[in-house]
């Protein structure tokens, strides 16, 4: 239990650290500058850093909760005796869109919604969909036939057995699939500022189009620092969510 | 108790069960035993409705089973199987608790209810209740599962093959525990098998089963001894005369007035003419009354030694439980080639013996068709 909250500890030290980072500019401006010393801007001027990531994060929140809020109940439903017709259809479409590019979603997603944050998180919803459907519907697979035979013997209803039994049993799967999903979604939400969504995909686009190496890096590192730290966050959550047992 | 009226299960074209009546005394185990396929376990499942009749009537205490929601039925009939099922994410403690549970029984009844259901199977509640199912052996995890399927006391218990997955040695061991258990709680008990000698040890009525039809509902001792047809007879099988000495408890037949000498007394005593003129050999124990061998007085007695004629041995190996079959007690004597076998409590008190007589007198008592081998083949 101590080395579980220490855990924690560490990846609340780990984001002030990062937020502390990315409210100084001016660190890297030097740090910018050092690198590329011949251009003459090395900061996305339209907003601070600061500013860019809590953008991002709004998006990637956003999207990652619809996602969560649908896959769960997506794979809990196909996994169900209702919805079994349903999961083929289910994960085939899972296969394919897992080979689909991001930005093509977003292209698809535009013309229907326009520009700002509302594409960019359908796209980015629809896209994270798919771990979180497969994993739910793995972890759920995954509990033995004995242990739901005995929890029906018992006279446990299909909710309790649902609630008591297989998700907790299938919690460290479903997490799992969530993290591969939030971790997609924060690369991927880089993509969102093309269609004019912000976050850190401006400095990136910026620095693309003007050639300017150093936007590019500025979103780009905060970007995959995200990543990161969001990735060890949910290692810990997945940790916390997870029966000692196992 | 239980009573299944003309009940047939269909699975499209294939009839699993056929027509199948049957009735369980309260208070009775009732083992349903067949080959593989013969719809003993589909029988089992109808009673708490995990599988749905397609015809016929199940009645548990004169309630049809049909009368209310699965769930609820379910609550108050017992359930334990072969895989056991335990959660592997709860603890011992809160995997006995579900039933009670969903019951909603009070946090302080739950608890005292788990220590005394531990205790009852034979494992410490201080050791067990707060371990993970994966850390329990086979046995461990079978004899929670029975707690588990005993915990809101019900009176009715369905258990589907539950010693089947652990080792022979343990099996004979929960058989017995689960015989004891039995003789305090009274339940009604339904119990599928497909082991022949775990049915006569443990059935007051055995129903076998072929093809989904009831071939022959008796007594162990009348389907030994009056198979209905020739199935049941090749399916009892052709050692008929140990497996009657399955169904008899050492206790039921021992001798208890054996003659003891108490070694306490020190070597003296060992000797004393008093032992040697009424018996040829007794047992020795300890000041505790704790089984320590025996002395043969036709041994030569050295005055140098005395003590000689006396013969140390751990109890553990040489002796057997009260409530172990007489099968247990023979196969014991054969193996250590003693005519008679001394009888202890779990602590290694002398109890009394049984002997090959006892076993002859059991193989004879009922209308066996068993020769008896003239007494004395067995001497060593």
């Amino acid at each position: 239990m101590k080395r579980r909250w220490a855990g924690v500890a560490a990846v609340a030290l780990g984001a002030t650290a990062f937020g502390y980072l990315v409210s100084r500019e001016d660190w890297w401006a030097v740090a910018l500058h050092w690198l590329f010393p011949s251009l003459p801007v090395v900061l996305f001027s339209s907003a601070t850093l600061a500013e860019l990531v809590i953008q991002h994060l709004q998006i990637v929140l956003t999207s990652s909760a619809f996602t969560i809020a649908l896959g769960i109940p997506l794979g809990i439903w196909v996994t169900r005796e209702s919805g079994r017709d349903f999961r083929e259809l289910v994960s085939a479409t899972a296969d394919l869109a897992q080979t689909f590019p991001p930005i093509a979603v977003l292209a698809l997603v535009l013309p229907a919604l326009g520009f700002g944050p509302a594409p960019a998180i359908v796209a980015l919803s629809l896209y994270g969909l798919f771990p979180v459907v497969s994993g739910t519907v793995a972890g759920i697979d995954a509990v033995p036939r004995a242990v739901l035979e005995a929890a029906r013997g018992m006279g446990m209803g299909p909710w309790e057995i649902l609630r008591r039994v297989e998700l907790p049993l299938a919690a460290r799967v479903i997490m799992g699939g969530v993290r591969t999903s939030v971790i997609i979604n924060i690369g991927t939400a880089t993509v969102a500022a093309a269609a004019g969504a912000g976050g850190l995909g401006s400095p990136i686009i910026s620095g693309i189009n003007t050639q300017n190496g150093a936007l590019l890096l500025e979103g780009a590192a905060a970007a995959a620092m995200l990543a990161v730290l969001a990735d060890a966050a949910l290692d810990r959550a997945e940790e916390l969510l997870t029966p000692s047992s196992q | 108790m239980i009573k299944l009226e003309n009940v047939t299960k269909r699975y499209g074209d294939k009839l699993v069960v056929d027509g199948l009546s049957l009735e369980v005394a309260e208070g009775e185990v009732c083992v349903l035993i067949g080959p593989s396929g013969c719809g003993k376990t589909t029988t089992l499942r109808m009673i708490n409705r995990l599988v749905e009749p397609t015809s016929g009537r199940i009645t548990v205490g004169d309630r049809d089973v049909r009368s209310a929601a699965p769930e609820e039925l379910r609550r108050g009939l017992g359930y334990a199987i072969q895989s056991v099922g335990l959660f592997p994410h709860l603890t011992v403690a809160a995997n006995i608790m579900t039933v009670p549970r969903l019951l909603g029984w009070e946090r302080s009844r739950m608890r005292a209810r788990v220590d005394e259901l531990l205790t009852l199977v034979g494992l410490a509640p201080d050791a067990y209740a707060t371990k993970y199912p994966r850390h329990l052996s086979g046995g461990e995890a079978q004899r929670v599962g029975v707690a588990r399927a005993l915990a809101a006391d019900p009176p009715v218990l369905l258990m589907d093959e539950p010693f089947g997955a652990v080792d022979p040695l343990n099996r004979e061991r929960l058989q017995g525990e689960f015989a004891r258990i039995q003789r305090d709680l009274r339940k009604t008990v339904v119990f599928v098998t497909h082991d022949v000698d775990e049915a006569i040890r443990l059935a007051d009525r055995i129903a076998v089963m072929k093809d989904g039809r009831l071939r022959q509902y008796d007594t162990p001792e009348r389907l030994l001894d009056h198979p209905a047809d020739k199935f049941v007879h090749d399916f009892m099988g052709a050692d008929r005369a140990l497996k009657r000495l399955g169904r008899v408890r050492v206790d039921t037949v021992m001798n208890t007035a054996v003659p003891r000498i108490d070694r306490s007394g020190g070597g003296a005593a060992l000797t004393s003419p008093a032992s040697c003129a009424v018996e040829r050999f007794a047992y020795v124990v300890d000041a505790a009354g704790v089984m320590e061998g025996w002395s043969d007085c036709r041994e030569p007695e050295s005055s140098e030694s005395p003590g000689s004629g006396v013969t140390l041995i751990d109890w553990r190996e040489a002796t057997v439980r009260p409530d172990d079959s007489l099968k247990e007690a023979l196969s014991h004597m054969l193996e250590l080639g003693f005519r008679r076998i001394a009888v202890t409590d779990d602590s290694g008190h002398l109890l009394g013996d049984v002997s090959l007589a006892e076993v002859e007198a059991a193989l004879t008592g009922g209308d066996s068709h068993v020769a008896t081998s003239p007494a004395g083949g067995l001497d060593r």
